[in-house]
């Protein structure tokens, strides 16, 4: 964002730069690695044949995703503008598309930086010996445990009704949780903090957001990989099974999961790279982003999965001990005789000799498959799954801890590009009045996004984002970034791309980049949003709710979205991108009256530079 | 002589009383159920019938505790049915009538007064030493006055704010001192002139040699 400089009588301001490439880098990857790529990679790749998916998503990687990459930092560093300046330079009917990236980032920061206040809670409550998710509270005459914890979990009970204090279904608001509110409030005035100063605080700290997750990746690795189990969860993961390329589902989840990994088209991106100087390297920027955001979430599946298989090695010793404890007490059998190992041997002669006292017993079956098929992703991962597996390891607090700093690290870093996406334009925009100090305006708009997201802390929240997640944070941005790859391939000329690219990069983009963005990213992108929708369109959405009085509780209860909220849905998923047919009309409106567009095109904002003059060096 | 007789058939029919006495089922027996090696592993020491004296002295020291009187006695714990597992039943007899039984009720309240005192002589918990029919006592939990989330959330928004006033503050005097900066003039425009600087800031670009104004330097 300008700084305090004063202008000079041209009336522009001095753009502020990154104190090092390093810092620029450290942004741009921080961004892009988030919480996507430690909850939903994992199990995506566990869902569709391990090893094998990784080949759509390279593919999806090397054909799509590197080529959207690298364009959005060319044009962000070319043009030196946020996502409007930029795609209005481009083309003043394409102004739209500036505008949809702002409002698509200020609404993914909403409900993002909300699961980060989950993240500070559990943070918080990880300090104290017990962990308050092992163990059940007793009830109001201390004669025994909550009886809705009794029959879910521990974990769950402390997740849906502690933590979210959900309510049984989206009619029902709820009020709002004061604990939650707090976490909000905190997690907002850490993302004022270090946003004050502009990309200056950014800068510094990405230094530690950026890397601090790597760290406790290779921790838990190491600590994962001595765990019982651990080489069950790792098989499981990473066996392949050929036969799953053959379903385009495959393929279509891995275009997506590339595609919002990588975080294109917020505008963050763009707003990164207009810091940066003219002469940088961008495609080397961009390809080794990409590859760095893969390679983590590639990595990062890697303790995950060996923590599941612990956990469902643990699961496994549970329920056989449990019917190893029926069996003895009922046949009064010496304790300890009968053990995890020679069960199997035990139960067949017992069931040989008394089948009736056996199947009276209602013994439980154990199988180990069983258990590392009950798969998450997402908040169930983080917040259920991986909080069980915790509390069974040694040590329970200081994994928690290292564990949901992690999150915090991953969520705070991705929370920079969303806001930036929003702040940039604003200010490119000249909305910022003059008066106004820059850190004013931040505290300004972090203020109404904490006010706004306060829905998010209602009993209710948790249903209202997952429709935020599933509806603005995806089909409107696939719209956003094709209209990106048109924009720049066929509007603004790839021959003219090229020239600016040789300036910028010293060479020439080669043929396979320029076949990607002429006719296959676009293509694919197409097919992407088309399948997406049509997926979309084929089930009336439902959503799962936690239900005490449902019948089959524990399990949630698979309710439909109320009509009120199908609206809803709706809207967010198209009133980002109204925008982009909204300007163009109003601009072509505009045209046509015969007055000149506000938007002119400037390609070259920097006066000083005389390229008549050139020095050869 | 009918005294020794009758003295002998009681002595003879005594255990024999005591064994109908102690039934499995019985109306007021409990049932013992002791898991020594998931208690102890590698330490477990056996189950012999020194261990089932220490078992009965140690329920005699229940009642005692419970009745509050220093009558009962090892003999009045009967035991019976002892399995592999380890588990048996046993009755409690009063101290006055060896023939009647306490209640069942009355030895689960003492139970349930020592059972502390009871699962520490033998190295066991409440789940190791089971006494089928009375229920564990649940571990209250600890609640502290205030919760330790919220002294760790204290201490995370007390070191963010400061850190926002401390940021703030130092961008004004900056400002400030910017300001102050901008009132001195003129002997360092020929440097900025000569490195593209305008505003204390410096330019983006290159500087075009081709101008410069040196028209002041060479005034005639």
């Amino acid at each position: 964002m300008p700084e305090e400089g004063m202008e000079d009588n041209k009336g522009r301001e001095e753009r502020p730069k990154w104190n090092n490439k390093a810092e620029y880098l450290l942004t741009c990857i921080g961004f892009a690695v988030g919480l996507g790529n430690v909850w939903r990679f994992p199990y995506l790749c566990q869902i569709y044949g391990g090893g094998a998916f990784l080949i759509p998503y390279l593919i999806a990687l090397v054909f799509q995703g590197l080529p959207l990459l690298y364009l959005e930092l060319a044009i962000g560093q070319r043009l030196r503008m946020g996502s409007i300046g930029v795609w209005s330079s481009i083309s003043p009917y394409l102004g739209g598309v500036g505008v949809a990236s702002m409002v698509v980032s200020f609404c993914v920061s909403l409900f993002y930086n909300t699961i980060v206040a989950w993240v500070l809670w559990y943070l918080f409550n990880s300090f104290q010996d017990p962990l308050p998710w092992s163990q059940c509270p007793l009830n109001h005459n201390n004669t025994g445990y909550v009886k809705e914890c009794v029959e879910s979990t521990p974990v769950n009970y402390f997740w849906y009704r502690q933590t979210l204090n959900i309510t049984p279904n989206m009619e029902t608001s709820g009020s709002l949780q004061w604990w939650l509110v707090v976490s909000l409030a905190t997690a907002w005035s850490i993302v004022y903090i270090c946003f004050i100063r502009g990309i200056e605080t950014i800068g510094k700290a990405v230094y530690v957001t950026a890397t601090f997750p790597y760290l406790v990746l290779t921790i838990f690795l190491v600590r994962a990989l001595t765990l019982p189990g651990s080489s069950e969860g790792l098989i499981y993961l990473f066996t392949p099974d050929w036969e799953i390329l053959k379903n385009p589902q495959v393929w279509l989840d891995a275009a997506t999961q590339i595609f919002f990994s990588l975080s294109v088209a917020f505008g963050g991106l763009i707003s990164f790279s207009s810091y940066n100087s003219q002469k940088n390297n961008c495609e080397r920027d961009a390809v080794l982003v990409g590859v760095i955001n893969s390679a983590t979430s590639i990595y990062a599946s890697i303790p995950i999965f060996a923590i599941l298989g612990f956990k469902a090695h643990t699961n496994y010793v549970t329920c056989l001990n449990g019917n190893i404890l029926a069996l003895t007490n009922e046949f009064d059998i010496s304790d300890m005789n009968i053990t995890v190992e020679n069960y199997e041997q035990w139960f067949d002669s017992l069931n040989g000799t008394h089948p009736s006292r056996v199947s009276d017993l209602n013994l439980k079956t154990c199988d180990l498959q069983t258990f590392l098929d009950q798969s998450a992703s997402g908040t169930g991962l983080a917040f259920i799954v991986f909080t069980e597996a915790v509390i069974s390891m040694p040590g329970s607090q200081v994994w928690a801890v290292l564990f949901f700093i992690m999150l915090f690290s991953l969520g705070l870093s991705s929370m920079f590009g969303n806001l930036e996406g929003v702040l940039t334009p604003l200010h490119d925009l000249k909305l910022v009045p003059k008066w106004m100090p820059n850190e004013l305006f931040t505290a300004l708009i972090c203020l109404v996004s904490f006010l706004v997201a306060l829905i998010f802390t209602m009993g209710s929240g948790n249903y209202w984002l997952e429709v935020f997640n599933s509806y603005v944070g995806s089909v409107p941005l696939l719209i956003i970034a094709f209209f990106e790859i048109i924009a720049v391939a066929y509007i603004y000329g790839i021959g003219r791309f090229s020239d600016d690219l040789e300036f910028m990069t010293g060479h020439r983009p080669n043929i396979f980049w320029k076949g990607c963005w002429l006719v296959i990213s676009p293509l694919m992108l197409f097919v992407v949003l088309v399948a997406y929708v049509a997926v979309q369109a084929q089930t009336h959405p439902t959503y799962p709710a936690w239900n005490p009085d449902y019948v089959n509780f524990p399990d949630t209860e698979v309710l439909p979205y109320p009509d009120w909220v199908f609206a809803i849905c709706v809207l967010l998923s198209s009133v980002p991108v109204i925008s982009i047919p909204l300007v163009a009309i109003y601009r072509l409106i505009c045209c046509m009256s015969g007055r000149h567009s506000k938007g002119s095109l400037h390609n070259d904002p920097n006066i000083y530079a005389n390229e008549g003059y050139v020095v050869e060096s | 002589m009918l005294v020794r007789i009758l003295v002998l058939l009681y002595l003879a029919g005594a255990p024999a009383l005591a064994q109908t006495l102690c039934q499995p089922n019985a109306s007021n027996g409990c049932r013992v159920r002791i898991s020594i090696k998931t208690a102890l592993g590698n330490q477990a020491y056996e189950w012999n019938e020194n261990e089932m004296f220490l078992f009965r002295a140690t329920m005699a020291f229940a009642m005692r505790r419970y009745y509050k009187t220093e009558t009962y006695n090892v003999d009045n714990i009967i035991m019976c049915n002892q399995t592999l597992r380890v588990s048996f039943w046993f009755v409690v007899t009063s101290p006055e009538n060896s023939t009647m039984l306490i209640p069942k009720a009355d030895v689960e309240k003492a139970v349930r007064m020592s059972r502390h005192r009871i699962n520490n002589a033998f190295l066991l918990t409440d789940r190791t030493l089971e006494f089928l029919g009375i229920h564990p006592t649940l571990a209250a939990p600890v609640n502290p006055d205030t919760p330790p989330w919220l002294i760790v959330f204290g201490v995370v928004i007390g070191a963010v704010f400061a850190g926002i006033i401390a940021l703030l503050v130092s961008s004004l005097l900056q400002k400030r001192r910017k300001e102050k900066g901008m009132m001195e003039d003129g002997q360092d425009e020929e440097d900025r002139q000569m490195k593209g600087v305008e505003n204390d800031n410096v330019l983006d670009g290159i500087y075009n040699r081709g101008f410069t104004d040196d028209d002041r330097f060479t005034k005639l």
